[in-house]
């Protein structure tokens, strides 16, 4: 059992597993490179006990071997036949090892998605095998377990870089460019993610979540998010909808099948499935959905979204009960 | 005499045993506020982020006396408050939060650890 060591970021234990653990890899993407980060650990702790060793005996040893450590010999087996050899054989080593993690548009996968970096959270979609999009989601990506996944990288404005650290390495999100990585949660579990390429002033707070399901489970839940999302029901609810449109909330978000089409933030067809709220920081539960919307900048300062003080708390509650129905 | 003895350190009740609560853990209660994400309205010492302003700050709440301004701030009220907070409180902007009772006598015996430094 390897060491688990947490990043220590501003949102606090959501789950299990969240701020993710590096170094304890939950599939074969993310092991190789653990195993290839420990054997560096390794020969690095030795080469700086073989040289502090030799520091040692350079200031305090006896004169003899002080002079059999400053001959020929040594500064060229020491100095240029070793790391010679050991850097070429750990970098052939490391390539081969870590060769399965190139990955590129043609690759073979079970499941094909988009995840797309904007500032601060993740566009999601979903892909049928031609690379038409299945159904959008944002901040939280379902996989099936044991399963690969290609994930196509791209950016919607600056530099961002995918990290679900269970899962793969991080491969960055490019303006202008399509990037590629495989992803494999070996079970069932949540896996927590993160930008890892500062992206501008609530970078820390850019999370992502990836929900691995068993794969008939996963196959359901698909289809599911495929067909057209249903029209609330209730009073409450019947509210909300009206107020979603009403305060503007509309104009930049989506929710499938009604008319609420924005696309500059997050997709909210599905909201009320997620884990987390503002991009894998908050837990999501009526208060935190009220919190957020009336004032995000409170809780994710120079997010995109302004602090609705237009709003009361019944209209909150309102909004909120609606968007929970959002499945 | 004796009687007078005896009962006088009953009157000099540390501040801290005011708000007494058998079987529950200030320390559990942060942990739950953390996760349950209270501080998204609220800021609360000892939780650094984040720290909302929609609903009101929560800093020495053990020394208010009344619950948003409508009940007494007593361990019972309070801990059926954080947990359904309009069924105590009708019209409260704030909404029932998802925490079993257990957890609620924690959240409460964490805000009664809240009070002037």
């Amino acid at each position: 059992m390897s060491p688990r060591i947490s990043i220590p970021l501003g949102p606090g234990r959501l789950f299990d597993g969240s701020p993710p653990p590096v170094l304890d890899p939950a599939g074969p993407y993310a092991g190789s490179i653990t195993l290839l980060s420990w054997v560096l650990f390794a020969i690095a702790a030795l080469v700086l006990a073989v040289v502090g060793t030799a520091l040692w005996i350079a200031f305090f040893g006896k004169a003899r071997t002080r002079q059999r450590l400053g001959g020929t010999m040594v500064v060229w087996a020491g100095g240029i036949v070793f790391p010679v050899v050991v850097l070429t054989a750990l970098l052939v080593w490391g390539l081969s090892l870590t060769a399965s993690l190139s990955a590129g548009k043609g690759d073979v996968a079970d499941l094909r998605v988009r995840v797309t970096g904007e500032m601060w959270w993740w566009r999601v979609a979903y892909l049928d095998p031609r690379g038409d999009v299945i159904a959008w989601d944002a901040n939280e990506l379902h996989v099936p377990a044991g399963r690969t996944v290609l994930v196509e990288l791209e950016s919607g404005d600056v530099i961002h870089s995918f990290w679900v650290p269970r899962l793969s390495g991080k491969v960055d999100m490019i303006p202008g460019r399509r990037n590629f990585v495989k992803i494999q949660a070996d079970r069932p579990g949540v896996y927590s993610g993160q930008c890892a390429e500062y992206c501008g002033g609530p970078h820390a707070l850019m999370g992502f979540v990836v929900v691995a399901h068993e794969p008939a489970e996963f196959s359901r839940l698909l289809a599911h998010m495929a067909a057209v999302s249903r029209e609330p029901k209730g009073g409450i609810a019947a509210e909300g909808q009206r107020l979603f449109d009403s305060a503007g909330c509309s104009a930049c978000h989506r929710i499938a099948g009604t008319g609420a089409n924005g696309l500059a933030g997050p997709d909210l067809t599905f909201v009320g499935r997620r884990r987390t709220l503002g991009a894998g920081i908050l837990p999501n539960n009526r208060g935190t959905m009220m919190g957020w919307i009336g004032d995000s900048q409170a809780i994710k300062p120079g997010n995109r979204m302004p602090a609705y003080r237009v709003l009361s708390a019944d209209h909150l509650q309102s909004l909120a009960a609606y968007l929970e129905q959002q499945k | 005499m004796l009687a007078l003895l005896i009962g006088a350190p009953a009157c000099e009740q540390p501040p801290q045993r005011q708000h007494f609560m058998a079987h529950a853990s200030a320390e559990r209660g942060r942990a739950i506020i953390a996760r349950v994400g209270c501080a998204s309205c609220h800021s609360i010492p000892g939780i650094d982020w984040p720290q909302g302003r929609l609903g009101p700050p929560l800093d020495e709440f053990a020394t208010r006396t009344l619950i948003a301004g409508r009940v007494p701030n007593r361990a019972g009220e309070l801990s059926a408050f954080v947990q359904n907070a309009p069924a105590i409180v009708p019209g409260t902007g704030m909404p029932a939060m998802p925490l079993t009772a257990e957890e609620s006598r924690d959240v409460a015996a964490y805000l009664y650890t809240l009070r002037a430094r």
